[in-house]
């Protein structure tokens, strides 16, 4: 696969940023033909990453971001479409008029037979913000459904309506990262940052030495260990947890009262129920001594800058929006939202987990963050698309609703998939399988043959991150600019491309769909002109031309926002809200049968369903292989020793792993990394119980125990699948059974999911 | 159907807890009809945080539990300043003190306990009420009592050493008061806590401005003097405030005729002798138990709003674990299950560890692997862990002095670069260890820059800089002569 660099030359640096977070490390890529140095035995890397220094990571990187060049030769990249007749016939290598053909045919079809709402499509938070518009414009107008969603649901959905209900606007840090670079004292709830964007920690250096880093998490992390003072509450407590420290920050002093009456409304209703929750009480539901919630509040209290930031850790849960909205208020007592210097922020998972969610692809929303219930906003955004109001569907399922309905009596019965891997990253996943199965019509466009994509009648194979060009909005509402340093290979289309061919076979006029993503930019502005995310002024020109800008941007010679909040909240009345939130606990609490709480996560070495970092050698090499930490003691009362395969068994189904002696676990406690595929995923034993606002599920807590697995181990099993990454059947890796792993590497096959 | 008429004879923490549960479960009043009488004329408040009252650090708006639209906007019909006079059980009536009466399905009894005040001469005056400088302290109105009497600086007497006490006798004492504990046996809380915990206790409020009487009892309130002790002795004390003990307020319930003993006895279903009446909280007796703590009658509110409204009719209540925890500043106390048990007692292994200098005391009592009594004094995540094992009978870590000590628990000192294991990992976010970074100094990357370059070690978060700086200077002392081998090439990957 012959990467040539475009017009620049072989030599060229190309500034851009890392494929993955929401951190958007500034880097470099460096394009050449020459083999590297001192490694003949590894493939000549084709291009090389070099960190730049760039606000958010200063020249720093993680080893996903160094290795990151990788993934661009990939084994197993796809290269031309594929398609199969039947299930259980073998996939096809076939030309893209086939495969588009083919694909929309069977969508008029699907329409006619069940009419429009019988096609649903699902979309992520790593696309770009003119792929994300482009997807909400094509399933509204070209397709007319209300079924689309994507998986910023599991991810940032939460946090955004917690941020909306109390400010007014959901922006994840209303504040540039480098802010946190003068914090005395940083509060870190459900955030791994020293596993999950690295370089974020650069800006947590003052608050680490002055020893003001309070990191809440039931597991003793990374990012915990740093910490001056970390409290480890049982899963599925941080709601308890927030407000026995807003009584603490009460009754011993520290509200902001002007601030409070300045600025806010509805502290008296909190006061109500927290009062309820003194740091003693809280103590016997979360297990955090009293005395640490004092401290914790003492020292955001007394710092000169502080600010409290949450993080997957806090929002993915049943009640993951009230426990944002109790970390919230616990800020605005202490009166640091909207001052310099101060504040409260969500931390973005995924690398535009922050413009995924702004311009169009979730089921109550139009571009430019409005509201598809909001007739002013449809007229808007219909008018910029040439539609009638009354043509634009209203809103549809949320994420896992959607696929928990595909195949049912009054669901979706066909799906395209643009940008995740729900086979591995949604909860019950063996659930969702199953409904993927019952589909009459699976469209995955990927870049490599992700789980999903294994299961797909069709899969388009699409450009990546480096062969593209698209804006990204990172964590703190940044709008930047990702160029394209190579050419993609021959036969991979970028997804513009894709929605572009299909939107014309089903009838739409050809520049309604443009392909080239400046010119889809261009739109996007004047779609979200007026709008929460407002995009207006910003062009690609001032992005080349190095301005920083922060949305709101509502003018071509407007600087941007770098801090939202300063006079006021987004509010009518221009205060923010306190939310009358309580503890609920756990949608499954352990029992006799299921005495342990699993929790979810991630590993520094993999991101998300594990699709690219799955296929760097370096990065299999740090972390090969799914495992599952435990106390010592749980371990040894289960039967297992250390380093030994046990089965993680929920309600839901069960996923292997290797026993991982953890001293610093709770003994009520095991964790999961959920980046692995196959029989080894963690969110085969996840629960689905759904926020009943973010309509997030409850990744982070759910009732298991640890069984031994039997000699015959999966991993052991004699390879009987053909080694082609296309197996050519439905796979029964993902119903739990035995997949080959030459080696301990993971067979490419299992590997899945991109951008 | 109807809905169930529902009357709630007390407007105290568990009255209004049971009024909060019953909407909980049925918000739109379609299946229980709720009445509830207040006897006093101010709305609920969090008896819980009295001490934060006393202490200053609450204010009184603070501890109300509802607010004034509390009612109206939860469908209570709430009468507070209206007490209950008489409950006719055969005709399931409530005479009211205004003369008005209220049929019921179900009564619930909630009317907490009161106050008891020890015979001691001069504590109440010829009415039988309390003499001048003489306060209790149990309700809001006995705060105001307190707080009012109280003149900036001015001894004040407490007369007793339990749990409530001792939270006056700190909260006075914080707030620049001289206080001396009155308590006539021989250790602080001694319901809760063995003679050595009693004895760093004391100590620790010692320390705190707090003196502390033992053995001996109050004979003689003098008003603007103080007591005389039994002993002969005085104690001088312009305010007494006296925490000798509650007793449950039963008169309703022994003049209807049911079953009481130190309480209104209940079943598993807070049912009295008569079948159409309850009783939760402080008032009612279950399993032998009386009330006096917050929690068993908020887990009992819960349990009686399944069966009322209907939402669980299996709902029991089978009692609480009752874990004492002090709120005292500066003093950190939980005491938990049977902790009357000897070191040596053969049944249960026990472990006991005094550090009274400090301020430190933790006893733990384990029964087949479980926690079954602690005191934990002066160590505060430690009883936060061994709370959580108790709440949920959940089996006790083998390393027992660790769960002990908590934090207090030595940590390792830093190991010197020399000691760190080889695979030891330095650079997280690059996966560089120990022993990467000296196989690329001996191949020729000899300097903090070149190790950098080589192996990626600190350009992540850049945290471990100073490990890598401090392992470069360990082999510059120790393989010096890797210098002279061929510098590194410059092609940036990692040696792994």
């Amino acid at each position: 696969m012959a990467q040539r660099t475009s017009a620049d030359g072989a030599s060229a640096l190309t500034a851009t940023h890392c494929p993955y977070c929401a951190l958007q490390c500034g880097m470099s890529l460096a394009v050449s033909d020459v083999p590297a140095p001192g490694r003949p035995s590894a493939p000549p890397p084709a291009v090389t990453v070099t960190p730049r220094d760039f606000p958010t990571n200063r020249g720093g990187l993680c080893q996903k971001g160094w290795t990151a060049a990788r993934v661009l030769t990939a084994p197993g990249r796809l290269m031309e479409p594929l398609l199969r007749l039947a299930r259980g016939a073998p996939p096809r290598p076939v030309t893209w008029d086939a495969a588009l053909d083919h694909v929309a045919g069977r969508l008029r079809q699907i329409r006619a037979d069940h009419g429009p709402d019988a096609v649903a499509v699902l979309g992520g938070g790593g696309l770009t913000n003119e792929k994300t518009y482009a997807l909400g414009k094509f399933a509204r107008v070209a397709l007319g459904t209300s079924q689309i969603d994507y998986n910023g649901r599991f991810c940032m959905s939460s946090a955004a309506a917690a941020g909306i209900r109390a400010f007014g606007l959901d922006r994840g840090l209303p504040f540039p990262v480098t802010d946190l670079d003068g914090a005395d004292a940083v509060l870190l709830v459900g955030a791994n940052v020293a596993e999950t964007m690295p370089p974020f920690t650069r800006h947590l250096r003052r608050a680490v030495d002055n020893g003001g880093l309070v990191v809440v998490d039931p597991r003793r992390t990374a990012t915990a260990e740093q910490a001056a003072l970390h409290l480890q509450p049982t899963p599925g407590t941080d709601l308890a947890l927030a407000l026995g420290m807003l009584h603490a920050a009460v009754a011993d002093g520290h509200l902001d009262h002007a601030y409070l009456a300045e600025r806010t409304a509805g502290f008296d209703e909190v006061w109500r129920i927290a009062a309820r929750w003194w740091p003693e009480r809280v103590e016997r539901v979360t297990g955090v001594a009293a005395a640490d919630q004092r401290a914790a509040v003492r020292i955001l209290a007394r710092a000169d800058s502080a600010y409290v930031l949450t993080a997957r850790g806090a929002e993915q849960h049943a009640s993951g929006v009230d426990t944002a909205s109790a970390w919230i208020n616990l800020a605005l007592a202490l009166g640091l939202p909207g001052r310099r210097g101060s504040g409260f922020g969500c931390l973005t998972g995924q690398g535009n987990g922050q413009g995924g969610r702004e311009h169009g692809q979730k089921a109550d929303q139009l571009p430019g963050y409005r509201r598809i219930d909001d007739p002013a906003a449809r007229a808007h955004v219909a008018e910029v698309w040439g539609v009638d109001p009354a043509e634009l569907p209203g809103p549809g399922r949320s994420a896992y609703e959607l696929l928990d309905a595909l195949g049912a009596p009054d669901g979706p019965r066909a799906l395209l998939v643009f940008g995740t891997n729900v086979a591995v990253s949604a909860p019950r996943a063996g659930h969702v399988v199953q409904r993927l199965a019952a589909l009459d019509l699976l469209v995955v466009a990927d870049v490599v043959l992700s789980e999903t994509a294994e299961l797909a009648d069709v899969v388009l194979p699409v450009t990546q991150w480096a062969e593209e060009e698209g804006t990204l909005t990172n964590l703190e509402g940044r709008v930047l600019l990702r160029r394209r340093a190579l050419d993609p290979p021959t036969g991979v289309r970028t997804d513009l491309d894709v929605l572009h061919g299909l939107a014309v076979r089903l009838g739409q006029p050809a520049a309604r769909f443009p392909t080239d993503a400046e010119t889809v930019f261009e739109e996007l502005r004047r779609a979200s002109a007026g709008g929460p995310a407002d995009y207006s002024g910003v062009t690609w020109e001032r992005l080349r031309a190095g301005e920083q800008l922060h949305w709101p941007v509502p003018a071509p010679d407007h600087p941007g926002t770098p801090r939202l909040f300063l006079d006021r909240f987004a509010h009518p009345d221009g205060r923010a809200r306190l939310a009358a939130v309580d503890h609920r606990g756990p949608a499954e609490p352990p029992d006799d049968d299921y005495p342990l709480h699993a929790t979810t996560g991630r590993v520094l070495q993999h991101y998300q369903s594990g699709a690219q970092t799955r296929r760097v050698p370096e990065l299999v090499a740090a972390v090969p292989e799914s495992f599952v930490e435990v106390h010592p003691d749980t371990a040894a009362r289960a039967g297992l020793a250390d380093g030994e395969l046990t089965r993680v068994v929920s309600r839901r189904g069960s996923a292997v792993a290797r026993v991982r002696y953890v001293p610093s676990m709770r003994q009520d406690t095991v964790f999961l990394p959920f980046h692995f595929a196959a029989d080894r995923r963690a969110n085969l034993v996840t629960n689905p119980a759904l926020d009943p606002v973010s309509r997030m599920p409850e990744f982070k807590v759910c009732a298991v125990r640890l069984e031994p697995v039997r000699a015959e181990h999966p991993s052991r099993t004699p390879a009987s699948h053909p080694h082609p990454n296309f197996a050519g059947h439905p796979h029964p890796d993902l119903a739990g059974h035995p997949h080959p792993s030459p080696a301990g590497h993971p067979h490419p096959s299992q590997d899945g999911g991109t951008r | 159907m109807n809905a169930r008429q529902v009357v709630v004879v007390g407007y105290g923490m568990a009255g209004a807890r049971f009024a909060e549960e019953v909407r909980r479960r049925d918000p739109d009043a379609t299946r229980v009809a709720l009445t509830v009488l207040g006897a006093e004329a101010h709305p609920a408040y969090n008896r819980v945080l009295l001490s934060g009252v006393l202490a200053g650090s609450l204010t009184q708006d603070a501890v109300r539990l509802h607010d004034d639209t509390w009612a109206e906007r939860q469908r209570v019909d709430l009468r507070t300043g209206l007490a209950a006079q008489r409950i006719d059980v055969g005709g399931r009536k409530v005479e009211l003190a205004d003369g008005g009466v209220l049929g019921y399905d179900a009564l619930v009894l909630a009317t907490g306990s009161r106050a008891w005040v020890p015979p001691t001469e001069g504590l109440l005056d010829g009415s039988g009420a309390l003499a001048d400088g003489v306060a209790v302290f149990r309700t809001l109105d006995d705060c105001r009592r307190i707080l009012a009497a109280a003149r900036p600086g001015a001894p004040v007497a407490v007369l007793g050493g339990g749990l409530l006490g001792l939270e006056a006798a700190r909260g006075l004492a914080g707030r620049g008061h001289p206080v001396t504990v009155v308590h006539p046996v021989d250790h602080l809380m001694e319901r809760q806590l063995d003679v050595g915990c009693g004895r760093v206790l004391a100590r620790t409020l010692g320390r705190l401005g707090i003196a502390v009487r033992l053995n001996v009892r109050a004979t003689r309130h003098v008003p603007g003097r103080g007591l005389v002790l039994s002993d002969g002795s005085e104690v001088p004390a312009e305010l007494v405030v006296v925490s000798a003990g509650v007793r449950a307020e039963t008169g309703l319930a022994v003049a209807a005729g049911l079953a009481v003993d130190r309480g209104v006895l209940v079943d598993d279903e807070l049912r009295t002798s008569d079948e159409h009446v309850r009783a939760i909280g402080d008032c009612a007796q279950h399993a032998g138990t009386a009330g006096g703590l917050v929690q068993p009658a908020w887990d009992q509110a819960a349990v009686l709003a399944d069966l009322l409204t209907g939402a669980d009719p299996a709902a029991r209540y089978r009692g609480t674990p009752v874990v004492t925890r002090l709120k005292a500043r500066d003093v950190d106390l939980a005491a938990l299950g049977d902790v009357h048990v000897d070191v040596d007692e053969p049944d249960a292994e026990v472990l006991c560890l005094q550090d009274p200098s400090r301020g430190r005391y933790a006893k733990l009592v384990l029964r087949d692997e479980r926690v079954a009594g602690a005191i934990v004094l002066g160590a505060p995540d430690a009883a936060a862990t061994i709370t959580q094992l108790y709440d949920r009978g959940a089996p006790a870590p083998s390393d027992r002095l660790a769960l002990l000590l908590g934090r207090a628990l030595p940590a390792g000192g830093a190991a010197s670069p020399a000691d760190l294991p080889s695979s030891a990992l330095v650079c997280r976010c690059n996966t560089v260890t120990k022993g990467q970074l000296v196989t690329a100094w001996r191949a020729g990357a000899c300097g903090v820059a070149a190790l950098r370059e080589t192996t990626r070690a600190s350009t992540g978060c850049g945290s471990c800089e100073t490990t890598v700086r401090g392992i470069a200077d360990w082999l510059a002392r120790t393989e010096p002569a890797a210098k002279t081998a061929t510098a590194t090439t410059s092609s940036g990957r990692a040696a792994s």
